[in-house]
């Protein structure tokens, strides 16, 4: 038994954290898209994305920065391509973030054979990588300011006001002169950017990049977004309260003798738990998923 | 350029990058004649090309024999288990000389199709396939590791070190067995931490459990982290160099990925193994049932390189060659957790 309190302790608050944060870069920008009123399941081949373009350009270039930076701008351009696809074209916004992340899947694992003659992972110099500042990589702290940046924007800001409005009566927000698919097409952007984020600290923290290696964080973070209410900050409560489970289901592994599976199962035992009970009623923005047609006088 | 200009050009894109990921198969063909060669075909774990570990080891070996024996090589990386099956069917229909299944997961699969083309020469590495047509390519890898463990064991300052493995499966469980039992016979009150990625095949690929588990496991006062888990291992071998500690490579040699955190490397020739059985098709004399790589013909060890003498004293590896002459007497018995489960 001691052991078991013996996980807890500032390694297991530090090993949450970590494991929080493309959590928290993906389900703040899934806010944003949906919140908006576009639904993106896209979130997950965003990342891969932007693990891939992040950690390729560092090892290409030398420059981390310049990784992230390129990580956030490919992420975007995925995000735009899901606009295009779902705002502008009007397709199914399941169908349009299903294919981007297949697309995500295969695309980087052909770039990346491309790129490192049929090699499926590559990894990080020691020039190419973030420095630690205190515990962390820099991506940590700026994630906090994503959270941060996104709450401010949304409940207190015009602009912010005006993308809730979109996703929750389109119709209204135009007749006071929003331009509705423009807000739409911004948000489902930001929304990329941020989960390219998400996905370029993956290859940052672990210094290398393999093919998947996002392994389904894109949906853990929807669930949090979901779970959260579609707010940014109940959303960074539920992406924490995942990454604990997982943090502390990795701490307990090897303690007690017990089957390594029966640890595993914890992250998602709470997932199940939390979105069965414990939170109430969690109501979607009323215009998610549909479409915005404007009446014309013609 | 006009809006719809705009939209046009991005659904382009869009038919490119879905062109893109269509033809991102994996398979690949050198150039040049095929017609009088010996053709073999690898087909590759899920990992993939790129893990440092496995599987770049299994395909070091074809890449040898392509040299040394003028063979026609042939390789696959199926993107997920389901489809090791499609890839050892599409190699015996072109009836190559002898396909090659990389990896105990392909087990199943080429059992079925060793089945179907009884005339088709195979090999699988790590899995026993009691076909006549089929050569199981076995490695002792609880010897390998029980002379890591001692390593560890005997260069540990803090009694305690760590073992992660991939994917929790019986086969991993060797290698941590046989680790444990060689840390505790040169330093019987040490402590082994063990921790798995996962239960299912992308506990091999990825580093980034890897690392928070090595993290985990270094916070808890370990100083050694023996890993075998493909290129999860990688982010084992981030985690030693980020802290200043030590990790332990397996099957290939992977001292140089972070010179000084590396303590040494348990290798299992896969690449031997490979270019071995290939060289048996060669030379006409290719045998099914059971091939196995143990310590006494150096099928597995342990790396010692430019990259870690200077970690290891040589009273260590004195001790340690001691501890090899008598695993391979048998004055040693390693526990080997596969002959029981």
């Amino acid at each position: 038994m001691n052991d078991i309190f013996a996980v807890f302790g500032v390694s297991l608050l530090w090993a949450t954290v970590r494991k929080s944060v493309p959590l928290i870069f993906a389900s703040t920008g899934g806010f944003f898209s949906e919140r908006a009123g576009v639904i993106n399941i896209g979130l997950e081949g965003m990342m891969l994305f932007g693990a891939f373009s992040g950690a390729i350009i560092s090892v290409t270039t030398h420059n981390p920065w310049l990784g992230i930076a390129g990580a956030a701008v490919v992420g975007g351009m995925i995000g735009y391509l899901h606009a295009i696809a779902t705002i502008t074209l009007r397709a199914n916004q399941i169908i349009s973030g299903v294919a981007i992340n297949m697309l995500g899947v295969g695309a980087t694992i052909f770039l990346c054979q491309v790129c490192m003659g049929g090699e499926r992972s590559f990894s990080l110099g020691p020039a190419d990588r973030l420095p630690l500042w205190g515990p962390f990589i820099p991506l940590v702290y700026l994630a906090m300011l994503v959270v941060g940046g996104a709450f401010v924007f949304c409940y207190f800001t015009i602009p912010g006001l005006r993308l809730r409005a979109v996703g929750e009566h389109p119709r209204a927000a135009d007749t006071q002169g929003v331009n509705v698919n423009r807000t739409r097409f911004l948000a489902v952007i930001t929304s990329g950017v941020c989960a390219g984020l998400g996905g370029a600290y993956l290859p940052f923290f672990s210094g290398s990049f393999t093919k998947n290696m996002t392994s389904g964080q894109g949906f853990i973070a929807l669930a949090a977004l979901i779970f959260g209410k579609w707010n940014p900050l109940g959303a960074l409560a539920a992406c924490l309260l995942f990454g604990f489970a997982d943090a502390f289901q990795e701490s307990l592994q090897g303690r007690g003798g017990l089957p390594s599976q029966i640890f595993q199962v914890i992250p998602y035992i709470l997932t199940i738990v939390a979105l069965t009970g414990i939170i109430g009623r969690s109501t979607p923005p009323s215009a998610l998923g549909k479409h915005y047609e404007r009446e014309t006088s013609k | 350029m006009s809006k719809e200009g705009t939209n046009r050009c991005a659904v382009i894109i869009a038919c490119v990058l879905l062109v893109l990921v269509a033809c991102q198969g994996g398979e690949k063909q050198p150039e040049g004649d095929q017609a009088e060669r010996i053709r073999i075909g690898l087909v590759l774990s899920v990992g993939g090309l790129g893990d440092k570990s496995f599987n770049d080891s299994a395909y070091e070996g074809l890449t040898r024999a392509a040299e040394e024996l003028g063979i026609y090589p042939l390789y696959g990386q199926p993107e997920q288990m389901a489809e090791d099956e499609k890839y050892l069917r599409q190699y015996a229909e072109e009836g190559l000389d002898l396909v090659i299944g990389v990896g105990f997961l392909m087990k199943d699969a080429l059992e079925q199709v060793a089945g179907e083309f009884p005339d088709t020469r195979f090999a699988i590495i790590d899995a026993q396939v009691d076909e006549p047509n089929v050569a199981s390519l076995i490695f002792r890898e609880h010897e390998g590791s029980f002379l890591v463990g001692a390593i560890a064991g005997l260069v540990t300052s803090t009694g305690k070190v760590g073992f992660i493995g991939g994917m929790d499966i019986p086969l991993i469980h060797k290698f941590e067995v046989g680790y444990a039992e060689g840390v505790k016979h040169v330093r019987p009150d040490a402590e082994v931490l063990v921790a798995y990625a996962g239960s299912g095949p992308q506990a091999f690929h990825d580093p980034v459990k890897g690392k928070s588990l090595a993290l985990s496991q270094f916070d808890r006062g370990a100083d050694i982290i023996f890993q075998a888990a493909g290129s999860t291992g990688n982010g084992v071998i981030d985690a030693a160099l980020e802290r200043g500690l030590f990790a332990i490579g397996v099957d290939a040699n992977q001292n140089y990925m972070a010179p000084g955190h590396v303590l040494t490397s348990m290798l299992k020739r896969v690449d031997i193994s490979v270019f071995e059985i290939v060289k048996d098709v060669v030379e006409g004399r290719f045998k099914g049932g059971e091939h196995v790589y143990g310590l006494e013909i150096d099928g597995v060890g342990y790396a010692l390189d430019e990259h870690n003498e200077s970690l290891i004293p040589p009273e260590v590896i004195e001790r340690v060659s001691v501890i090899k002459q008598e695993i391979v007497s048998g004055r040693i018995q390693v526990t080997d957790y596969t002959a029981t489960h």
